[in-house]
């Protein structure tokens, strides 16, 4: 080597490690903001927990530690074919292998590991857009995972609330339309107050080829999906996913939460308990607490969190109150109330005398 | 003196007659395709045209048997032989050890691009590129660019939606005005360049304005924004990585045309 070509070499060395030195000192944690831009107050972090994963309509249990932590959450895109009615399959593109899929419970402040999958089976890419994430396509951008493959992304939870997530792969409203959605909650700082039951209730509408009933295994019709003229609105993605025999279950006198998502692709939801009022509407999901409500508007990627007493034994339908939806489309869901009867709420006949009035 | 005059007339002919349509040392018949141009989907500018030279392309995908016979020849390209950087763990794993009936038809599926593009090397051939498959799948039965038909994208899609459960990796029927078979079905392909997609396959992300692939059918892209099996494609390649495998992923070869 020559002397010239040496002291280049010198000198190109000495450049590095200037480089270096200059990179390790600029890379402190805690990026301070520029000046005057606020930026989120981030709790400390305490701890690792793995998510507790169950299948609708159960939840995770309520959270009870006062402290924000790191999540681990871990969900496989499964694709398979299911009896969205009797006789009547399809193919769901699911998360965690149900529809709606499994219902993700974190605190207001945690740190969120996020590992999506995508099992081998899949015939194409999915991904993951939640909408209680802060960041590019609330983690669709960072989570593309091919069949087979699996991708991680982190994210605090910046704000309570009771969020959707779903899939944001191109064509989006067919990946929405073939079951891709789910529930996460994120509970604030000081948690929610203790109730009996909690379930977790989706709605969404379904484009099939063949019309309303027709048995067999249905194609995508995407016609119906651009007219946005579904052939199912169904709760939990089944006629049976809530009634008879997987009915929810309660008892007179149990204070009962709903958390209510609506999945779309398209249709809004004007969500009715037949034979209930709510007590308490957590409007759209957020921190606004409506009471005393019929029915309740809960859009497309929206989501609700509705509270009652069950004071009398009835069977609670929940229903689309766009009617024909319940009748033609399988919107309705049921919670067996059961218990003694309260004749003075509710029974047949005449009102009992009582004391005159004055 | 007559037979020179024969011969010579051999060796002029059988080239000509090889190079209308050729076949490769194994494999699917090839056809020439003359190209022309289209608007692409994506692209950088709007008003963009990609022009397309002629080329040869296998009148199908490659099958299961072409591809047992291509390790037979080439085993280090044998499942549990290939380094994790050039397929991952589902290259192969659907196989059955043995050749099962049929192969003749099923589609060699479950192959990485870098396995894919082994194979149409040894067969002095190549992946086809990304705009030459695109204009290939602008063709109906009859029509070599009937992608301004709004029924034919439709048709498109629908095959492309189609419930794959209980299919066998056949490739679709369709078979275009090209004489090229199965371009638009639930099996998609291996391109050349596939990474060079411009769609992110988050289809809301927008870095530059045009090159998004947003929840609105894409607006910005300059292509037919209906064109829904178009946007699914190029969605899977920019998600795709060169060792991925996939049971609804196989390829076919392509040459350059003189």
């Amino acid at each position: 080597m020559s002397k010239q070509q040496k002291n280049y070499g010198i000198a190109g060395g000495a450049f590095v490690i200037l480089l270096a030195l200059f990179v390790a000192l600029g890379a402190r944690s805690g990026v301070e903001s520029p000046a005057g831009v606020p930026v989120p107050e981030l709790p400390e972090l305490k701890g690792v927990e793995t998510a507790q994963m169950v299948a609708p309509p159960a939840v995770p249990s309520p959270i009870t530690r006062d402290y924000a932590t790191t999540v681990k959450v871990d969900l496989e895109v499964i694709e398979k074919v299911m009896e969205i009615a009797p006789g009547v399959e399809y193919e769901m593109w699911t998360f965690g292998g149900t529809v709606p899929g499994n219902f993700i419970r974190v605190r207001e402040g945690d740190q969120v590991e996020f590992t999506l999958r995508n099992a081998h089976d899949s015939g194409m890419p999915h991904n993951i857009d939640l909408h209680a994430v802060t960041g590019q396509g609330g983690g669709a951008e960072a989570t593309n995972v091919m069949p087979g493959q699996a991708n991680t992304f982190t994210f605090r939870a910046l704000q309570p609330g009771l969020y959707v997530y779903h899939c944001a792969m191109a064509p989006v409203p067919v990946h929405i339309a073939n079951g891709m959605y789910g529930l996460i909650l994120v509970e604030p700082a000081e948690g929610m107050a203790p109730v009996d039951r909690e379930f977790y209730v989706m709605q969404g509408d379904f484009y099939t080829a063949g019309n309303h009933g027709e048995a067999g295994l249905q194609g995508f019709d995407f016609d119906k999906l651009f007219d946005e003229e579904p052939e199912y609105v169904l709760f939990n993605g089944a006629k049976g996913a809530l009634n008879g025999d997987n009915a929810m279950q309660a008892n007179v006198g149990e204070s009962i939460r709903l958390f209510v998502g609506n999945g779309g692709p398209n249709l809004t939801s004007s969500f009715h308990a037949i034979g209930e009022i709510f007590d308490n509407v957590y409007v759209e999901g957020g921190s606004m607490v409506n009471n005393n409500v019929q029915t309740t508007v809960i859009p497309a990627g929206g989501a609700a969190i509705v509270e009652f007493r069950a004071d009398v034994p009835s069977n609670v339908l929940l229903v689309d109150h766009a009617i024909t939806r319940v009748f033609n489309k399988g919107a309705l869901a049921t919670i067996a109330v059961s218990g003694e009867e309260r004749p003075e709420i509710y029974r047949h006949g005449a009102a009992e005398p009582t004391v005159a009035a004055n | 003196m007559r037979g020179t005059w024969i011969l010579i007339g051999m060796l002029t002919l059988i080239p000509l007659a090889l190079g209308a349509s050729g076949t490769g040392r194994s494999g699917a018949t090839q056809v020439r395709i003359v190209g022309g141009s289209y608007q692409p989907l994506y692209s950088d500018a709007r008003d963009s045209v990609t022009v397309v030279t002629p080329f040869l392309i296998d009148t199908r995908g490659v099958t299961r048997a072409e591809y047992r016979a291509f390790l037979a020849e080439h085993p280090r390209w044998q499942r549990g032989r290939v380094p994790g950087v050039f397929a991952d763990d589902g290259y192969l794993a659907g196989w059955p050890a043995q050749p099962g009936a049929g192969e003749d038809t099923l589609l060699a599926t479950e192959v990485s691009w870098f396995a894919a593009r082994a194979y149409c090397r040894a067969r002095d051939a190549r992946l086809p590129t990304t705009a030459e498959w695109e204009f290939l799948a602008r063709a109906d039965e009859h029509d070599p660019d009937a992608a301004s038909d709004a029924a034919f994208l439709r048709r498109a899609l629908d095959l492309a939606l189609a419930p794959r459960a209980g299919q066998p990796a056949t490739g679709s029927g369709f078979v275009n005005a090209w004489g090229v078979r199965g371009m638009h079905g639930v099996m998609n392909e291996w391109v050349l360049d596939f990474n060079t997609a411009f769609a992110g396959a988050d289809s809301r992300k927008t870095t530059s304005g045009d090159r998004s692939l947003t929840c609105a059918a894409g607006a910005t892209a300059t292509g037919d924004s209906r064109d829904y099996a178009a946007f699914m494609r190029y969605a899977f390649r920019a998600a795709a990585e060169a060792r991925s495998t996939s049971r609804t992923l196989g390829f076919r070869c392509a040459r350059d045309a003189s």
